[in-house]
């Protein structure tokens, strides 16, 4: 049976509003959006944070002595070889993993998950039983906003991702690219001082990441907001962010800090760039040192 | 399997039988195909089975066929099955003998279902749930409807509680372990993001774990329904007067053999009937999950 959901790259047709939009980042004609941040937060200071994963005998030092400063609305992004602990560190920024040391989000030590700290995965963490409309407005209902304001709000996030017209659609009948819209709409809504994106194009085929990777540049340059950005793709961390933060294998470590100082807005063509092939260099020289031996 | 000999077979069928006077193989191919299109008539194919059997019934009783160990001498053809059918949907004690079944076995399935549902939540959430819960469950659930007469009428004060609770123990295992099987597949990923969205510890159950558990506890509620009616003839042996299995029961003793068949029969299509009903409540509650079962 032909599914009753237009092909995927169908799909994406709606993203032309965003094309045209960072033309124009009109501001204005999306109050909301901007008007209710606060300005000058989202500061994150790790001090000395070790993570110990699983029980026991079995358990491990996930990431030792680690300390870094990330300033408010800094785009940052942690780049190493997987299972180096990149993820385990975004899950203690978040809240959800217990970390040694100290974890401090605007100078208060990270407790517990909060609505301050937004997180997006890599997919397939929608709720699957509601639509995108109730996904997207599901912060403020949390926040015990009345429905009409809620679902207001929430229609002009699904418009500022470029999903308008698939409000009442369910999760399982829109693309890779699409869910992921969605899913940055969801966390965005609530003015996280910080959100922290765990490989969140991962999934994604090449091209389709490269718009994501625009519409995210795009939408930080309306939403001032910390993003912490958790990759293994060096173009990925290179193109998006102020400062990657390169991490060794396990016990996790920053050992090296990269700042690709491309202007603002980027295009896809940066990634040919000499400067940006140099950056580039540096990272692959790094992460070859730091990948574990591979075994047979 | 070598794909030209699919291919070879392919072509064979869908060839036109050669001309050359051959007249016989053409009719042949072509009641054949008629065959096989009637066999795609999926519908058609299934009311005639059961017509089959039916058949097969009525050939075997009226010849009183005695194959050894199994013999149809007592058993009442289909004919005199409806003639007793029509005499007992036209006789007084109909509502009563229906009235009582019904009420017997939803008192059961709704114990069933809220202490089920909520047994189920309580195991796939918390490990010590698990250890309190479960190996009691466990040893209790082998333990057939039949055995538990005796000791129903001895704990319960009245007759008609102890049928609810055979009713009820048909229904609770099947409620329970699908629960069970439900919460502990969902995805930790939908809890952490509500959490990071701003729920609170109930909102969780709420909102994530109860529609993320949805379509597995529907599954064991329409599996319960089936097995409470499953049960109810065992639990109206206890009966002195109502009941549809009290009615197979008695028409036992009675020697009416053709309206214990109408017993059984009516059994059977109010059982099917509440699953059907409860699946399509449990369906009508999660569009999304048809919409997911339709695609996948």
């Amino acid at each position: 049976m032909p599914p009753p959901v237009p092909a995927p790259h169908e799909l994406m047709a709606p993203a032309p509003p965003l094309a045209t939009a960072h033309a124009a980042p009109s501001a204005a004609s999306i109050p909301s959006v901007t008007a209710t941040h606060e300005a000058g937060l989202g500061r994150i200071d790790l001090r000395q944070v070790s993570i110990r994963l699983g029980t026991g005998a079995a358990s491990f030092l996930a990431v030792k002595d680690l300390s870094c400063t990330i300033a408010a609305g800094e785009f940052v992004c942690i780049l190493g070889p997987s299972g180096c602990g990149k993820s385990t560190l975004l899950g203690a920024v978040a809240g959800h993993l217990a970390a040694e040391g100290q974890v401090l989000v605007d100078g208060r030590p990270v407790t517990g998950p909060d609505q301050e700290r937004g997180l997006v995965f890599q997919q397939h963490s929608l709720f699957p039983w509601r639509t995108v409309l109730g996904n997207v407005a599901f912060g403020l209902k949390m926040r015990g906003v009345p429905g009409r304001e809620r679902r207001e709000r929430a229609l002009e996030f699904i418009r500022l991702v470029g999903l308008e017209g698939f409000a009442h659609h369910y999760p399982s009948q829109l693309s890779g690219g699409m869910q992921q819209r969605a899913e940055i709409a969801r966390v965005l809504i609530t003015h996280p001082r910080v959100v922290l994106m765990d490989e969140p194009f991962g999934a994604l085929d090449a091209l389709c990441r490269l718009q994501m990777q625009e519409l995210l540049l795009e939408t930080w340059a309306r939403i001032q907001t910390t993003i912490l950005f958790v990759t293994h793709d060096i173009d990925e961390a290179l193109f998006l962010s102020d400062r990657v933060l390169l991490m060794s294998h396990r016990p996790g470590r920053i050992d090296e800090v990269i700042t690709p100082d491309f202007p603002r807005p980027r295009r896809p063509e940066l990634v040919t760039s000499e400067r940006f092939v140099h950056h580039k260099r540096r990272c692959l020289d790094f992460l070859r040192q730091t990948a574990p031996a591979p075994r047979p | 399997m070598d794909p030209s000999i699919l291919t070879v077979a392919a072509a064979k069928e869908t060839q036109p039988a050669p001309s050359r006077g051959h007249g016989r193989r053409a009719g042949w191919m072509a009641w054949f195909r008629w065959v096989a299109w009637l066999m795609r008539q999926h519908y058609l194919v299934r009311i005639a089975s059961v017509a089959g059997v039916i058949g097969l019934w009525q050939l075997a009783a009226q010849h009183h066929v005695d194959l050894g160990v199994i013999t149809f001498a007592n058993v009442p053809a289909p004919t005199e099955v409806v003639a007793a059918g029509w005499d007992f949907l036209h006789s007084a004690k109909l509502a009563h003998h229906i009235g009582n079944s019904l009420f017997r076995v939803f008192a059961g399935f709704g114990a069933a279902g809220v202490l089920g549902i909520g047994m189920g939540i309580a195991i796939g959430r918390w490990r010590w749930a698990a250890d309190v819960l479960l190996p009691p469950l466990e040893l209790l659930r082998p333990i057939p409807g039949v055995a538990w007469i005796p000791l129903a009428i001895l704990m319960f004060p009245s007759s008609e509680l102890s049928m609810i609770f055979i009713t009820f123990l048909g229904a609770l295992f099947p409620i329970l372990l699908n629960t069970i099987h439900g919460v502990d597949g969902l995805d930790r990923r939908l809890e952490v993001a509500a959490r990071s969205l701003g729920a609170s510890h109930w909102a969780v159950y709420r909102e994530v774990i109860l529609p993320g558990a949805g379509p597995s506890i529907v599954t064991g509620l329409a599996i319960g329904m089936g097995t409470s009616w499953f049960c109810l003839v065992t639990a109206e042996m206890i009966a002195g007067q109502y009941g549809i299995g009290y009615y197979t029961w008695e028409s036992y003793s009675l020697q009416r053999y053709a309206d214990i068949v109408v017993g059984m029969v009516a059994i059977g299509a109010f059982g099917m009937a509440s699953s059907v009903l409860v699946k399509q409540v449990g369906l009508a509650l999660m569009p999304w999950y048809r919409l997911r079962t339709r695609q996948g």
